[in-house]
């Protein structure tokens, strides 16, 4: 019993040696989180001869940077509801599927690919496909049925939304397919035993329950979108449309020089919006949570 | 187990101080040898003359045995060639690093750099970068530094001007028909074809392109706005192609019309038969970039020996025969020194060039910063 205060300073459970092997993973969440982030905190007070100054976060007021964090906010939430629910729809239709059977296998582990297709791989795809000199634009202009040259690839509210989705899907279908397959036949069995109808079993029983695991995965592919930048920049080089290449080009610009500190402050509003995101998520979750015992 | 419990926090806590202190420090630097021996002169000459003249410059260059370029396209105004033709003379390595960094990569990866021996030890700047470093560059007078017009050269040597250009529509003469002004740019015959190299908000040359853009509607290079609504019209009529242009892209036909530098498009005519370069009339569009000798070079006197090459008449005519404007370009004429056949071979230019002060580029900045996005995003 000697022990006791040491158990509860551990929060009451029981100590071992097992901690150890957690170092590495708090030594890489302070190299590659913590740090950086306390630098880009910092940086965004920090003036362009040093000293505390409040003109970063002015900076964000510049319809330049407005106007990108409004593009980039729309893009997220647009390709991650539509990412979500076709998403949910697509793991649904799997979940049907014999289990162990191939098409299973072969669509979850597509998936899992194309879940982390993005970056210059993905937007080259989309170039050769669809751009201008691209092979479909080709063949739907030499037919008469195109006659944009293949520029709404890169606009942002068309092609970069269309991009977007072709990674936001298969990931909701992989973070989503655990749940649909938790679903018990039997609870399906009593709703018709009772007397209820399919609609009131996906109302009253199945929405419920994936309810909070749907909203997980919504907010996965908002932070998913919002973060992305390798695709994004690799399509787009004009006019920055989007925060992360804004950011970017506060870093690399020969023109206007000295922007590195409002790009930090650019940074810092990112993570604001993510914190805003997680916070409104929590509380769902909390509803949802309500009357479930998990 | 139980008895090593209480010390497991702070194992925990030492091992992630021990990350920090190894992640925060960045590899010791390490004094250069040849800098602090044979360099001690040559980091402080400002002329060949205090070295004890072009021998011991060379001699002294030839000991350090190395010189660290950075950002330098071997397709770039020759460049390439240069630096072949100087390794090759003085029997010095050339490390070129980072050949598609922008001019603001050079400046901090000299800070970044500082005191070891892979620091840059010269720059080749776009002019906002390098009026604004001018701090980290050492002065120097090359050999032939009275030749170069007054206007292109800081007067101590700490910056000088080393090629220029105007800026140019390149266009792939087998795919459009040929601009005979920039309003051509409006017409169908482009929809979906005229690039720009580079965002203006970042890069040099493209920012020249929307300053020649205004210079061809009536404004001027200060005032841009009738530039940027030029690029608005481009965009609406759906000509506007957001796309950087690079040589691949340029061979691969994705863009087919290119507004940049004229010597980077005459570049391109070697790879493809049809490429041609127009300079319009009404909007010529002169710039020049900027040499300078990092003030921690490493070698400091193979970057000095690089710029008596540099601005020496071979390397002049080298840049010429990359399609670019040495400095000296007048100078040599005179002198009869040019290379006759590279400069008959450069775009025809008539008008009066307008070469932007930096008030113009600091006014065209702010207002670019503040409209562009807007205008093509």
């Amino acid at each position: 019993m000697a022990d006791r205060p040491a158990r509860r300073a551990l929060g009451g459970r029981r100590p071992s040696g097992a901690l150890l092997g957690v170092v590495p993973f708090f030594a890489y969440v302070a190299v590659f989180l913590i740090i950086p982030t306390l630098v880009v905190v910092i940086g965004a007070f920090v003036g362009g001869k040093g000293g505390f100054t409040l003109s970063n976060l002015r900076a964000l007021g510049q319809p330049a940077v407005t106007t990108a964090l409004w593009h980039s906010v729309v893009l997220s939430a647009v390709t991650a509801l539509a990412g979500a629910v076709i998403g949910a729809l697509l793991a649904y239709a799997v979940s049907t599927g014999r289990p162990g059977g191939v098409l299973k296998k072969f669509i979850t582990s597509l998936c899992g690919v194309l879940a982390q297709f993005g970056g210059v791989a993905l937007a080259f795809a989309f170039l050769a496909t669809f751009s201008a000199t691209g092979y479909l634009t080709k063949v739907l202009t030499s037919a008469g049925l195109d006659s944009s040259g293949g520029l709404w690839l890169y606009e942002w509210d068309k092609g970069l939304m269309l991009v977007y989705l072709y990674f936001q899907i298969p990931l909701m279908l992989i973070v989503f397919l655990p749940a649909v397959e938790g679903l018990k036949p039997q609870w399906r069995e009593a709703t018709e035993t009772l007397g209820g109808s399919t609609f009131l079993y996906w109302r009253k029983v199945a929405a419920p329950i994936l309810m909070p695991s749907f909203i997980g995965g919504l907010l996965l592919l908002f932070t998913n979108a919002f973060s992305a930048y390798a695709t994004a920049a690799a399509l787009v080089s004009q006019g920055s449309p989007l925060l992360p290449l804004e950011i970017g080009g506060t870093f690399t610009s020969e023109v206007i020089l000295g922007q590195e500190n409002v790009g930090k402050a650019m940074a810092l509003e990112m993570v604001v919006v993510v914190a805003v995101v997680m916070t409104a998520y929590v509380i769902l979750d909390r509803r949802a949570s309500r009357w479930l015992v998990r | 187990m139980r008895a090593r419990t209480p010390y497991t926090p702070w194992c925990v806590t030492l091992a992630v101080a021990t990350t920090l202190v190894v992640g925060a420090c960045s590899p010791p630097a390490s004094t250069s040898g040849g800098g602090s021996t044979s360099g001690a002169g040559a980091a402080s000459a400002t002329s060949a003359k205090d070295l004890g003249g072009m021998d011991k410059l060379v001699a002294a260059a030839k000991k350090e045995g190395t010189l660290n370029v950075i950002a330098l396209p071997p397709d770039w105004a020759n460049y390439g060639a240069i630096i072949k033709a100087f390794g090759d003379k003085y029997g010095i390595k050339v490390n070129s690093a980072q050949p598609d960094a922008s001019s603001a990569d050079e400046i901090s990866a000299a800070q970044r750099l500082k005191g070891q021996p892979g620091a840059p030890d010269v720059f080749d700047l776009g002019t906002s970068v390098a009026s604004a470093n001018t701090t980290m560059f050492a002065p120097y007078k090359v050999a032939t530094f009275d030749s170069i017009p007054a206007t292109l050269k800081d007067a101590n040597g700490t910056w000088v001007n080393d090629y220029g250009g105007y800026m140019s529509v390149g266009y792939d003469s087998s795919k459009v028909p040929a601009p005979t002004s920039l309003a051509d740019l409006l017409k169908p015959a482009y929809k979906g074809k005229v690039a720009l190299n580079g965002d203006p908000t970042k890069a040099g040359a493209a920012f020249a392109g929307v300053q020649m853009a205004s210079l061809a509607n009536g404004g001027t290079a200060g005032d841009v706005t009738k530039g940027v609504d030029f690029f608005k019209q481009l965009k609406a009529a759906g000509n506007f192609l957001p796309v950087d242009p690079t040589p691949a892209t340029i061979v691969s036909g994705q863009t087919p019309v290119v507004m940049d530098w004229d010597y980077l498009n005459a570049a391109q005519s070697s790879k493809v038969k049809t490429w041609k370069v127009f300079v319009p009339q009404n909007a010529v569009l002169g710039g020049y970039y900027v040499q300078a000798i990092s003030k921690d070079a490493p070698h400091p006197a193979a970057a000095r020996l690089w710029q008596e090459f540099l601005y020496s008449d071979d390397g002049q005519n080298l840049w010429l025969k990359g399609g670019a404007r040495p400095v000296r370009f007048d100078a040599m004429k005179t002198a009869g020194t040019l290379d006759q056949t590279a400069a008959a071979a450069l775009p025809q230019v008539s008008g009066t060039p307008t070469i932007p002060t930096q008030a113009d580029s600091d006014k065209a900045k702010a207002y670019l910063a503040a409209n562009w996005a807007n205008a093509v995003g």
